[in-house]
């Protein structure tokens, strides 16, 4: 289907049937219950988990196939949200016309800081793009603030012109996000029993999108280019001898992965209009690094299973703190509750990145293919297992 | 028996209607569902409280939360009920809020203003809360409380010094008790005056961002007004940690005031390197070298040690202070922390006590009734006096404290000394005032 | 003219720092080909060690003063530290407040053990594998060394001054007859960094270790054939390279009160310093901490910034970049280490 093998499509339903069940999948326990904690089925974080869903994933057309590791790709994410906020401010609310200039913009971006980038491989390319972000992050913090706002991030104001808009609502607010009309903040609750789920309109445009990305994402694995992608990963100079030169292969795969991120960017100021200078920090850039590997490099599924990790840990345990925790151990004695949550504490909570930190250690350790790995072998675990009571069935007659 | 008359008609009705309303998912649009967003229909309400829990301000975060937990404690009716009983109005009865128990979720901003927008909204989103409150800094508080407006709920600030949250920033739907720029300098002025005499030359060294630039421009205004001369101002990058090569050149500028325009960990290291260079033992233009941090913090001041000493800033609040409120305050957290409170937890507290009783003298959760009843609202008993928080912009009016670094500390707390107390009307200002032009507050947005 | 020795003074202090990191990087990555991302994470921890040393000093015993009260309006509990009731108050004030520097002590031992379980631990495991999955794994152990540090000590600074005596400033021009007054710990810091480098220098150009060691950077496999263990060899680099970083922190401690992202503020930058210099090269990266700490100086100037607004806050990758495009080996590596 598609133009997809077997595998690949069963691949994209998958990703399909999860991103478009979200609102289910994400809210496994009823609202009330003490383990609502970790529902994660709310607007923000779905949105979240499928923007950065397409961040890594672009990120990994480029890091999984060519095998260059950039440490600046925040600074295209960044360029696509200030972009899609300048647009809110002068053309229109529609989310179109942002999600498209933040493309074009940061693929523009991409193509100065590729072409330069990539006269270098390794860590030297690694430097240079970390370099390039690490002053895109600064100069917006600070001199360039006419365009960027600084520290407090774009911001639409009351004032803005809007040309295509209006300036301001009849009741005297900014507008919101709309796509042809259709709000981007809209929700529609339904309650199931004790669950209620959540149907965000903005979501379900990211998820789309996402869709969208991990079908050409597919795409580009699978065809020749992704091949030649693959050539540079493995032997860039035995390529170089047979004649072909690889930059403008790599190039693109440059190019498109900042578009990716342009496009991320422009998704996540289409549902939050902001757009701050710390979304182009090192750290940020990090950030997605670590989402790739930990879902799995190279894999199509690993980085979108990368981000969700991250950000379920970032926005679920970062809430959790000793009065929850107190809530939960309740049933044990007082002794022993103190005792517990005095064990847990340093996880939850404020220390959150060190429980980040600490699992993404064992999985660097234990699973250099990441989460997707991971998935592997509980599944050839079971398969093994079946396998294996197979032939104790099988065996044990003969006995 | 008789009273139990079930008929079977109604039975079968009483039945139906729950059997679809279990079977058939109710969908509605949460805008139509009620008239504001989160509005707390069961016994109890919720709060957000969004603060740094990591990042170089976590300890901060940690205090307001601490002060957060206790204004809850006190709302509910447990603990000894700390400025409850100061507090001018007396509209709260430690019942709850509206009879309803107070509850919260808690949230980290890692002081990023992306990160701070995703947990406020999954507080609003996924825990219903009514009212978000906290932070650590303008850039977050400024982000935060946009994101409070589009959604419909109150934000009641946290600690946020520049002068654009009430200013070019304000927002219907936001207060803000904390001080501002605007304030430190005019409070700061008249005791630098005296100090130091009207013949200065300043030299300003600040962090290259909005809240540096507002209070530079601030300081600047209020210090030039006094007769100073301005001699440089020099910007320093967020991320520097070594400010000597900006320090250095102050030796020889022919200034005799450095103004370190700085907070936090900038503000340590800066002060710290100016010590470093010698700089309070230097006699220039026949005077005193001095060196004054406008902004003072407790919590960060306890970092550069022994270099705070003698050093002039204004804060907040602090809790040396005798009035009824700050004693009651301090009673109540040094009983259950172990530790005076910070400004940062002073500010906090009387923002969750002031929403809480704004809501009572409202009769409703609305935000747009809420923000009415802060709106101009006139109190005492919290600690800065008479305190009024303005309708024009949402900022709070009250008397701001000027301190300096203590000679012979008697214990790890006791670091700064209140020198004085500037009055309210002081450092007034007109709402149109240029420096916090450009802004408009809107209108208050109930959400849904 | 004072202005740019004093800024050439000031950059050689920040090039100390970034020297001394750049060059126990360079150590780790020159020996065991590992690229260490929790290098910072040591620096901070020798930091950690003198405010350790500072706290253990400090270890107080409570006497209730019945005059004073504290902030609760109960009587106040006096601290006075050991040390001062051992010694009487005037050695151990003394001693209190000489705690840096005999935090060197303390912090020796400490990072060489430390640097031996990161390798015996941990990065031994990583030889084999690809550079990335070396820097991810080190990145990882960086976060969780910030936070359990974070977790122990809180996010604030720590102030830990300098003994009073190195505490002032000195008149550095006095001999040549100029005004220029320079603080007297980042003299000492700007020394001892100098010390230690020359001391690594030394050990590896004159001892019979450092001989083999220099071999086995050149060509760890001929001097394993050769029945020399060069593994161990390379672990007690390791340590040594963990004791200059833990060493910088330390001195670095009276400079800036240390905090627990220190380490994270520190990292990018050093990797900058040593890939201009030039992977792999020792000279090169301390040349590299120098000079780049001496650019920035200059481009906090204010004709500086005048010229090109921005200026102070890029300085450093602005030259990371035209030195890789311009020269991409560095300013002194070899070609085509870490190419691929």
């Amino acid at each position: 289907m598609f133009g997809l093998d077997k595998k690949d499509t069963s691949l994209l339903m998958i990703v399909a049937v999860l991103t478009l069940f979200a609102p289910f999948i994400l809210n496994p326990f009823p609202t009330g219950s003490g383990l609502a904690q970790f529902n994660a089925g709310y607007p923000d974080l779905m949105q979240r988990f499928v923007i950065f869903g397409i961040f890594a994933i672009g990120f990994n057309i480029l890091f999984g196939l060519t095998g260059y590791l950039s440490f600046g790709h925040a600074a295209f994410l960044g360029v696509g949200s200030y972009s899609a906020v300048w647009m809110f401010k002068l053309l229109s609310m529609n989310v179109l016309p942002a999600i498209l200039l933040s493309v074009i913009i940061s693929g523009l971006f991409a193509l100065v800081i590729g072409f330069i980038s990539l006269r270098r491989s390794g860590i030297y390319f690694s430097i240079l793009t970390l370099a390039f972000a690490q002053m895109s992050f600064s100069l917006a913090y600070s001199v360039l603030t006419p365009i960027t706002n600084g520290e407090t991030g774009l911001q639409l104001t009351l004032d803005d012109p809007r040309v295509l808009g209006v300036t301001a609502t009849a009741d005297g607010s900014i507008p919101v996000t709309n796509l042809f009309g259709l709000e981007m903040r809209g929700t529609y609750e339904m309650a199931v029993g004790p669950w209620a789920f959540q149907f965000n309109i903005g979501y379900y445009l990211c998820a789309l999108v996402l869709i969208a990305a991990f079908y050409l994402a597919i795409r580009i694995f699978r065809s020749p280019f992704g091949m030649m992608l693959r050539a540079v990963k493995s032997n860039q100079q035995r390529m170089n001898y047979t004649g072909l030169n690889s930059k403008p292969y790599t190039l693109a795969a440059f190019v498109i992965s900042g578009m990716y991120a342009g496009l991320a960017g422009g998704l996540m100021a289409s549902m939050d209009p902001l757009a701050g200078a710390e979304r182009m920090q090192w750290t940020a850039s990090g950030e997605v690094v670590l989402m790739t590997i930990l879902g799995g490099a190279g894999t199509l599924i690993g980085p979108v299973l990368g981000a969700g990790f991250i950000k379920y840990f970032e926005n679920i345990f970062s809430k959790i703190n000793d009065n929850v925790l107190h809530g939960w151990f309740s049933f044990m004695p007082d002794g022993l509750e103190d005792f517990v949550v005095f064990i847990v504490h340093p996880f939850i909570g404020k220390g959150w990145h060190l429980t980040l930190g600490i699992l993404f250690m064992l999985v660097v350790i234990y699973l250099p293919g990441g989460l997707v790995e991971g998935g592997q072998r509980i599944a050839g675990w079971i398969k093994g297992n079946k396998q294996s009571d197979a032939q104790q069935s099988e065996t044990k007659p003969a006995e | 028996m008789s009273k139990l008359d079930v008929s079977r008609r109604g039975l079968l009705r009483t039945g139906a209607v729950t059997g679809a309303g279990l079977a058939l998912p109710t969908i509605f649009t949460a805008q139509s569902a009620a008239a504001f967003t989160n509005d707390p229909t069961g016994g109890s309400v919720t709060l957000g409280f969004n603060v740094p829990q990591t990042g170089p301000y976590a300890d901060e975060g940690a205090d307001e939360l601490r002060a957060y937990e206790l204004a809850v404690d006190h709302l509910n009716g447990d603990g000894d009920g700390g400025m409850l009983n100061s507090f001018s109005s007396k509209a709260l009865e430690g019942s709850g809020i509206l009879g309803k128990k107070v509850e919260y979720v808690t949230g980290d901003t890692q002081t990023k203003s992306d990160a701070a927008r995703a947990s406020a909204k999954s507080m609003i989103e996924k825990d219903g809360a009514i009212m978000i409150s906290g932070g650590s800094s303008s850039g977050v508080a400024i982000a935060v409380q946009g994101l409070c407006q589009e959604a419909g709920v109150i934000f009641m600030a946290g600690l946020t010094h520049s002068n654009d949250t009430t200013g070019k920033d304000k927002k219907a739907n936001g207060f803000r008790h904390f001080f501002n720029a605007y304030m430190s300098g005019a409070a700061l002025a008249p005791v630098l005056k005296n100090l130091y005499g009207d013949d200065r030359k300043a030299y300003h060294l600040t962090a290259d961002y909005t809240w540096g630039w507002t209070q530079e421009e601030s300081i600047k205004a209020a210090t030039e007004a006094l007769g100073w001369e301005t001699v440089n101002t020099v910007k320093t990058p967020l991320a520097a940690t070594d400010f000597s090569s900006y320090i250095a050149p102050v030796l020889n500028s022919g200034a005799d005031v450095l103004i370190l325009n700085h907070y936090g960990g900038n503000m340590v290291n800066s002060l710290t390197n100016a010590v470093q260079f010698g700089l309070r033992d230097k006699v220039v233009n026949g005077k005193n070298f001095e060196i004054v941090v406008p902004l003072y913090s407790r919590l960060m001041a306890k970092g550069a040690g022994a270099n705070v000493k003698g050093i002039h800033g204004s804060t907040n609040w602090h809790w040396s202070l005798q009035d009824e409120g700050s004693k009651a305050f301090v009673r109540s957290f040094g009983t259950k922390y172990g530790f005076p409170p910070s400004q940062a937890a002073h500010t906090c507290y009387v923002q969750t006590l002031l929403y809480a009783d704004a809501v009572q003298r409202a009769g409703s959760f609305n935000p747009c009734a809420v923000a009415e009843a802060l709106e101009g609202f006139e109190f005492d008993g919290m600690g800065n006096g008479k305190t009024l928080y303005r309708a024009d912009d949402h900022q709070c009016f009250k008397d701001v404290l000027v301190v300096r670094g203590k000679e012979n500390p008697t214990s790890e707390f006791d670091l700064l000394e209140v020198v004085e107390v500037t009055p309210r009307e002081q450092v007034e200002y007109a709402p149109d005032h240029p420096m916090f032009a450009g802004g408009q507050l809107g209108s208050c947005n109930p959400g849904a | 003219m004072d202005a740019f020795l004093l800024q050439i003074l000031n950059g050689l202090d920040k090039g100390s720092a970034y020297a001394l990191i750049a060059l126990g990087l360079t150590l780790i990555f020159g020996t065991l080909g590992v690229v260490n991302f929790a290098h910072g994470a040591l620096f901070m921890i020798g930091a950690f060690c003198a405010v350790t040393v500072q706290k253990i000093l400090s270890l107080s015993v409570e006497t209730i003063d019945p005059d004073k009260t504290d902030f609760l309006g109960n009587p106040l509990k006096v601290k006075t530290p050991y040390v001062e009731n051992w010694f009487g108050p005037d050695i151990g004030g003394t001693i209190i407040d000489w705690s840096v520097p005999l935090a060197i002590l303390f912090a020796i031992p400490i990072m060489i053990a430390v640097g031996f379980i990161m390798e015996r631990g941990l990065i031994k495991h990583f030889y084999k594998r690809p550079h990335a999955d070396q820097i991810l794994v080190t990145f990882g152990l960086a976060i969780v060394l910030q936070e359990v540090i974070k977790y122990f000590y809180g996010a604030n600074p720590i102030p830990t001054p300098a003994p009073d005596a190195l505490n002032g400033v000195a008149n550095l021009g006095a001999i040549i007859g100029m005004d220029l007054i320079y603080p007297v710990w980042r003299i000492v810091y700007f020394c001892f960094a100098c010390l230690i480098i020359s001391g690594v220098f030394a050990f590896l150009q004159f001892t019979t270790f450092g001989m083999v060691v220099r071999a086995g950077m050149a060509d760890r496999e001929t001097v394993g054939l050769l029945g020399i263990n060069i593994d161990r060899r390379f672990t007690i680099m390791f340590g040594i390279a963990a004791a200059v970083a833990g060493l910088a922190g330390v001195m670095y401690t009276p400079i800036n009160s240390p905090n627990y992202h220190m380490g994270m503020d520190f990292l990018v930058l050093s990797f900058v310093v040593v890939v201009v210099g030039g992977m792999g090269s020792l000279p090169g990266a301390v040349l590299a901490g120098f000079v780049l700490g001496i650019l920035e100086s200059f481009a906090s100037m204010e004709w500086a910034i005048n010229l090109i607004p921005g200026i102070n806050q890029i300085i450093i990758y602005l030259v990371a970049i035209v030195i890789l495009l311009v020269r991409p080996r560095g300013l002194m590596g070899r070609k085509g280490v870490m190419e691929d």
